[in-house]
């Protein structure tokens, strides 16, 4: 496999493949030298066209920790911000001949056509609201470790599904998986089609969430609001937010962070032994490890990556 | 009245073309004859081997041809002036012979926009220097596609403009609309509407639905266009004004206008191929070759607009020519240009997929190939004894690969590249002159 562009070209024999690499990464961190030489002398850039910082942090300490060299470019004060084209961005990069570029975009599409354009594997670490498969990856992987296997559970994703591209690739790893995937949230934020299109069902309100074992709230963003989507923050919060009152005791809860408290979850919620939100975000580094050692050490193909850093 | 086109012009030819089926419809024409172009005029019209010729005439033999009136086109975007990096009059023209047309319409949605007699006089004195075929141009509704004010269009059209448009944008202000449908009275010219309520489109980059959702992208719902053109046709029925609906793409707007129609409604209306041929699968790839606006549908969508178009709810077919450069289309997706040529493939492509299967008859798709100047009040071109020659020859065994060996257009982003074509036009004549043959696509 050359790239990472969405989650359902891994399949589900892909994803317990990655899965279970990842776990067995999960012990380098409590090492005295917290790294393996994995991808020695190999060059991985992330190119963020979006601020994030799990995202970016947790791509550079996978790549550190499997020994690789790291340069991230972000698109505030680069040549991005002076009006370069993706393309020719892209045609720089490649002169560094990296082994892999991760990139975060926010169009749809744009890491398939940074593939296009690379010798170097391509990491789709978000695209538009069209996927994030390291995120899906590591909601499985944080889910399996809980509760083993996903088949025949019942897993509801809750919120802003039309804006969310932790929702697509999300649900489709969750389906994948063979659990049943219901996509709930107001109907101005359910796009219409998006059931047929991912597989699912819906829901507009939350009144049968206790059908749900794992509820999966997303992030409410305060623009929304402004975009007339929703009328306010607080009548979304009184119908849709994950609350204490509104769960059974056995229910687990997810978050793909950051959190806003109040707004889409309880801030007792979050806080409460049903939540798997810090599991999610320790999964993030061993996930893309493997992920990277997945596309890269699997194929040891011509030199030149190692003649760019002697370490 | 100034000409109401501009044309280089060229040599007249003198040319037979024996053995082709010659399909008409405008003479009740289908059958295997031969046709003699002397000076330019269509001179002689009569069975296989019965018309003799001198030395100065060239014999095409075309055994497996089919020969046409040569087809018009409302709809097209030449990019002169302002974006002569993706296509010229002389280029676009060019392009438009080897596509079997005779007299292609531009759209003023230039840069600087053809919204004042004194920019059309500009465009037809160029057109008159290197349009390769006649070429007609329409002048904006609103200055400057603001929807807000008239243009002159009473001088326009005395200075030659083939009607009126905002096509890229709807005229959003009814009241707007409305004033420009009261004064045709006086100006003339027929209105042709870009129907999209940008409330409801948002400019979104592809149809909304099951496509739309799985890509994450915002998507332009059918009722955008349909609501628009039911608001349109209710002022233009009010106003008794003369309207002409472009690249309609929804089952509701097909729906809308067979109603118009039957009212008495004095509406026009044209189809594109891609709305033809394509749905909203063809982005799922978020390709953007296939983004254009409006976007492509659904399957009920594409199947209603055959429909209208074999039952003559559309009157004709358009292709909406939009050429854009390799860079602004190699964009993401949301970024790159709404368009697709079109050209050089709408014959070939749309024999293939309508007339081979059976969906529609050979003579209804050339009365519709060549129907899209009417409305712009030009009068079709015919194979008739004393007409001049504007005469379409496609070679039924001409395979051929679109985009394989290039474009004779300036730019490459078609929906139709790498598709195999049975056939391919093999000579065109436009207003008697030979302006393009097989050769030149070789």
């Amino acid at each position: 496999m050359k790239h990472l562009l969405g989650i359902e070209e891994l399949g589900r024999e892909g994803i317990e493949r990655i899965l279970d690499r990842a776990e067995s990464f999960e012990g380098v961190a409590s090492r005295d030298i917290q790294k393996v030489p994995a991808l020695r002398g190999r060059l991985i850039v992330n190119l963020f066209y979006e601020a994030s910082t799990r995202t970016t942090s947790s791509f550079e300490l996978a790549a550190k920790r499997l020994s690789a060299d790291v340069i991230s470019v972000r698109s505030s004060g680069s040549s991005v911000e002076k009006g370069e084209s993706l393309k020719d961005t892209i045609a720089t990069l490649d002169a560094y001949e990296p082994a892999a570029i991760v990139v975060r975009h926010p169009r749809a599409g744009a890491a398939h056509l940074v593939s296009k354009w690379t010798r170097a594997s391509v990491i789709n670490a978000g695209d538009g609201a069209h996927a994030h498969p390291t995120q899906a990856l590591l909601d499985v992987h944080t889910l399996r470790g809980r509760i083993g296997a996903l088949d025949g559970r019942n897993i509801w994703i809750v919120g802003d599904i039309s804006h969310s591209r932790v929702a697509r690739s999300t649900a489709k790893a969750f389906s994948l998986m063979g659990a049943r995937v219901t996509l709930a949230g107001p109907p101005t934020l359910l796009p219409p089609g998006i059931g047929v299109a991912l597989g699912c069902e819906e829901a507009t309100t939350l009144a049968k969430i206790g059908d749900a074992d794992i509820v999966y709230a997303l992030r409410m963003q305060h623009e929304r609001m402004t975009g007339g989507d929703i009328p306010s923050l607080a009548e979304y919060s009184t119908h849709y937010a994950v609350t204490e009152a509104r769960l059974r005791p056995d229910q687990l809860v997810m978050h793909p962070g950051p959190v806003n408290r109040g707004v889409e979850i309880g801030g007792d919620v979050v806080d409460s032994g049903r939540s798997l939100i810090a599991q999610q975000v320790a999964a993030g580094v061993a996930v893309r490890m493997a992920v990277l050692y997945e596309l890269l050490a699997g194929a040891e193909k011509d030199g030149r990556m190692r003649e760019v850093t002697a370490a | 009245m100034n000409a109401r086109f501009g044309w280089k012009g060229g040599v007249p030819g003198n040319v037979l073309i024996t053995g082709a089926r010659v399909v008409d419809p405008r003479q009740k024409l289908d059958q295997q004859l031969d046709v003699l172009v002397t000076e330019g005029v269509i001179t002689e019209v009569g069975p296989v081997g019965t018309i003799t010729t001198g030395d100065s005439t060239t014999t095409v033999n075309a055994d497996n041809g089919i020969l046409m009136p040569a087809f018009t086109d409302p709809h097209i975007h030449l990019r002169t002036p302002g974006q002569e990096h993706k296509e010229t009059i002389a280029t676009g023209t060019k392009a438009a012979a080897a596509g079997g047309y005779c007299l292609v319409i531009a759209m003023p949605n230039t840069s600087p926009v053809i919204d004042g007699p004194d920019l059309l006089r500009g465009i037809l004195a160029r057109a008159s220097e290197t349009a390769v075929i006649p070429m007609a141009q329409t002048g904006a509704i609103t200055r400057g596609l603001a929807g807000t004010e008239l243009t002159e269009m009473a001088t326009m059209m005395e200075t030659g403009a083939a009607g009126f448009t905002d096509d890229g944008i709807a005229v959003r202000d009814a009241g707007v609309l409305r004033r420009a449908l009261r004064y045709q009275a006086v100006a003339g010219g027929v209105i042709a509407l870009h129907e999209e309520d940008s409330a409801l489109s948002m400019g979104a980059p592809l149809n909304e639905g099951v496509i739309s959702a799985r890509l994450g992208l915002r998507g332009q719902p059918g009722s955008a266009e349909s609501t628009m053109i039911a608001r349109d046709c209710a002022l233009a029925r009010m106003e008794e004004a003369v309207i002409h609906i472009q690249h309609v793409s929804t089952y509701e707007s097909v729906e809308v206008i067979r109603r118009e129609k039957a009212l008495g409604t004095r509406v026009t209306a044209e189809a594109s191929p891609h709305h033809l041929l394509l749905t909203e699968e063809a982005c799922s790839t978020l390709d953007s070759r296939a983004k254009m606006n409006p976007p492509l549908r659904t399957e009920m969508d594409r199947n209603a607009v055959i429909a209208g178009l074999i039952d003559g709810t559309l009157d004709c077919v358009a292709t909406d020519h939009a050429p854009h450069s390799d860079d602004e289309k190699s964009q993401p997706f949301e970024d790159a240009p709404f368009g697709t040529t079109g050209l050089e493939t709408s014959f070939a492509v749309l024999y293939d997929e309508l007339v081979t299967p059976g969906l529609i008859s050979l003579p209804l798709l050339v009365e519709r190939m060549t129907s899209g100047c009417i409305p712009f009040g030009f009068e079709p071109p015919t194979v008739a004894v004393g007409q001049p020659a504007n005469l379409a020859l496609f070679d039924t065994r001409a395979e051929w690969i679109a985009g394989d060996g290039g474009w004779v257009s300036m730019s490459s982003n078609s929906c139709f590249a790498g598709r195999t074509m049975s056939g391919r036009i093999s000579l065109t004549l436009a207003g008697g002159v030979i302006v393009h043959t097989a050769e030149a696509t070789q």
